[in-house]
């Protein structure tokens, strides 16, 4: 018995939307048999039919509800039908039951539409995958029977299946899933690749070293899931109202009928109260929100990340890298020496046996200069070094080193020393035979387009910008007064990172902090928000609130921006779902039209008007417009 | 304990989620507070005792209230 009742329902709702067509057609048919062949008859039965069937599907969901102990709104709408039935009122009855079944067909349509940016990147989940077998010849299976260090064939034009390493061919990949950036990327032997980004062009044999959910794409999917259907306090208020408030309004309902005695005003009531656009409003605006992020390379970590980052008014720069490239340059020199080719290859061929960060950038700057053999080398921690090259002593530091030297300086050298310095470059000198020879002047070039990305971060609300570095005084300063920061810190340990923080907290500032999120953690921990900044890494994901795949401040300024528009899109359809609900029950009262037909299309639109809202964040640009 | 993930059929309605998880609550064997039905990402997460209860008496009850139960993976 059970299983054939089990049976008729699946059937049900299988042509649920066979069934709003019918009852949709019925209405037709007794509107046109009314006005054209004025044959009440036909109107009635018509009309009857078209309730009886276009209520079934909305009472076997009402059943299923209550079974579970929750009034929900197909509940309401079932009594209210039933009520009008039986007192006849055939139209009522038919033209409700229709409009909500068609509500809720429009509802799933739009609601698909919302969803899209998601799946859009869960659509490029690898599915099969090509196994290279033992006697070198490959095989067609699905990724989840790939196991690690199995190797991998992926062909131009397919999705990668793994995580893995590259140990043969070379290609061309496209990492947007994984980076948001569409530019594509040269592999070769030795590369990582990622499950989930396409191989444009080439052929590629990967050894497998992550599969399926522990891949950086498979995480990202499980986060932006689990971010998308995570709750603000102000939707798990909403969630707790709906749940007390059906039950409500079916009660005041009673009580309306009980006192008046009029069982159509009873009803009308009952139609009014769905919550519908209300416990819809707020997801559908998490869901585009967070989609449109996810698309481009900005992950949240939830809706309460959302709604703090909206808040945020300081953004705290965890070192001077994160607005740098993080590679100095030299950008002046100055030789004193006749033999300029010798004192190049003397320096480029004592640097090339140094590990110094500043070493790469003088090897860079003398590309063509000839390497010549270094003798010895000896490393005075902290201010240079003296090596020995065919019998000269080359002495390269800085001026502490200079000084322990006894190296000369001309007035005029004395004088480029100064300018130097007041520009807060770090300085390399060069002397042989105590004599000054080269000085050169580098610094640590901004990333590109930083400036303008925090103008746009100051015009979306952020009041100050404030950088915490681990460098020294000089070139913190510069970096912030090139970009106009608030306020720059330099020579600071992660502690008092941290501690400062929480000064800055304590004066009631709402603190976004952005790192690589690999480093200070604590300071991480302790902002308001941490915003993890560069590439996808599972510690990234791990420790920070925000990641932002790629290290570019449009994405910061995508990010704050588009929190700010997803908390204010919460709070219109919030408005526009109390309000509706207002505006309709004072006309119950206050107007003579007011029928529960009418009330019904009212509400069906709420509903499409609040989705169609929340859709409206899936087409949100600034900050990454191309 | 183990852990278990029901994808579902695409979810319209956010009753829907109220409805999946009263018919979970109900099965015993399964950690009420680990329930989370993902309204977006239709799919179920929770955790169980394997010693009382199987994703097939999961599956049979989401189908009792209505809704199709597409892929089943558990988790230690």
């Amino acid at each position: 018995m059970e299983r054939i009742v089990n049976k008729i329902q699946a059937l049900i709702f299988k042509h649920k939307n066979t069934i709003t067509f019918i009852s949709g057609t019925l209405i037709l048919v007794a509107y046109a048999s009314s006005f054209l062949f004025k044959n009440d008859e036909l109107f009635t039965f018509a009309l009857i039919i078209a309730s009886m069937l276009g209520v079934l599907p909305i009472a076997l969901q009402a059943i299923q509800a209550l079974k579970v102990k929750v009034i929900s709104i197909d509940v309401l709408v079932t009594v209210a039908v039933i009520a009008a039935f039986l007192i006849q009122e055939y139209q009522e009855s038919a033209i409700v039951t229709f409009l909500f079944l068609f509500g809720s067909f429009l509802e799933a349509k739009t609601l698909n539409t919302t969803r899209k940016a998601i799946q859009s990147l869960l659509s490029l989940a690898p599915l099969t995958a090509l196994r290279i077998k033992d006697d070198q010849s490959f095989e067609e299976v699905s990724v989840d029977e790939i196991e690690l260090n199995d190797l991998c064939l992926v062909k131009t034009g397919s999705n990668i299946p793994v995580d893995g390493i590259v140990i043969s061919g070379s290609g061309v990949v496209n990492e947007a899933s994984i980076s948001g950036e569409s530019m594509p990327v040269s592999k070769t032997s030795g590369d990582w690749v990622y499950a989930g980004t396409i191989l444009d062009n080439g052929t590629l044999t990967i050894q497998t070293q992550r599969v399926g959910e522990d891949t950086t794409f498979g995480k990202i999917i499980e986060l932006v899931e689990e971010a998308q259907d995570s709750k603000t306090t102000t939707q798990r208020f909403i969630d707790r109202f709906s749940r007390i408030y059906t039950p409500l309004v079916l009660l005041l309902s009673f009580l309306v009928w009980l006192l008046t005695q009029d069982i159509e005003t009873a009803i009308i009531i009952l139609v009014l109260g769905c919550p519908g656009a209300l416990v819809i409003g707020v997801p559908v605006s998490a869901v585009a929100g967070i989609g449109n992020g996810a698309q481009h390379g900005v992950l949240f970590k939830g809706s309460e990340v959302v709604q703090t980052l909206s808040q945020v008014d300081t953004v705290v720069f965890d070192k001077t890298g994160t607005l740098t490239q993080g590679q100095p340059e030299v950008i002046e020199d100055y030789t004193y020496d006749d033999d300029e080719q010798l004192l190049q290859s003397l320096i480029v061929s004592i640097e090339r046996e140094s590990n110094h960060p500043l070493a790469q950038a003088l090897i860079n700057h003398m590309k063509d200069a000839a390497v010549l053999p270094v003798h010895s080398m000896e490393v005075i921690q902290g201010e240079g070094l003296v090596a020995q090259v065919n019998d000269i002593t080359v002495i390269i530091g800085n001026m502490a080193c200079m000084t322990r030297f006894n190296v000369n300086f001309t007035p005029s050298q004395q004088q480029t020393l100064e300018h130097l310095q007041s520009q807060g470059s770090s300085i390399v000198l060069v002397a042989i035979n105590q004599q000054l020879k080269a000085m050169f002047g580098l610094q640590d070039p901004l990333r590109p387009h930083v400036k303008e990305d925090l103008i746009q971060l100051r015009r979306s609300g952020i009041k100050s910008l404030i950088l915490l570095s681990g460098d020294h005084e000089q070139s913190v300063q510069r970096v912030a007064q090139e970009l106009g920061l608030d306020e720059a810190h330099a020579s600071m340990l992660p502690q008092d990172k941290s501690t400062y923080i929480q000064h800055l907290q304590n004066q009631g500032k709402k603190i976004a902090f952005v790192g690589d999120g690999i480093n200070d953690s604590p300071s991480l921990a302790l902002a308001d928000i941490g915003i993890a900044m560069g590439s996808g890494t599972d510690v990234a994901i791990e420790t920070s609130d925000v990641v932002l795949m790629k290290s570019d401040f449009k994405h910061l300024v995508h990010a704050i921006g588009l929190s700010k528009a997803m908390m204010s899109n919460m709070t219109q359809n919030i408005v526009i779902a109390i309000g509706v609900v207002l505006f309709l029950l004072a006309n119950v009262f206050l107007s003579e039209w007011m029928n529960m037909s009418i009330g019904m299309l009212v509400h069906e639109l709420s509903i499409l008007v609040v989705i169609v809202n929340g859709m409206r964040l899936l087409n949100y640009q600034k900050g990454v417009k191309s | 304990m183990k852990k278990a993930v029901l994808q579902l059929e695409t979810l319209v309605c956010p009753s829907c989620s109220m409805k999946i998880e009263g018919a979970l609550k109900s099965i015993t064997g399964i950690d009420k507070e680990s329930i989370s039905v993902l309204f977006n990402a239709s799919k179920v997460k929770l955790s169980f005792d394997e010693t009382q209860v199987n994703v097939d008496a999961m599956k049979a009850a989401i189908n009792k209230v209505g809704f199709e139960v597409l892929k089943m993976q558990v988790k230690e």
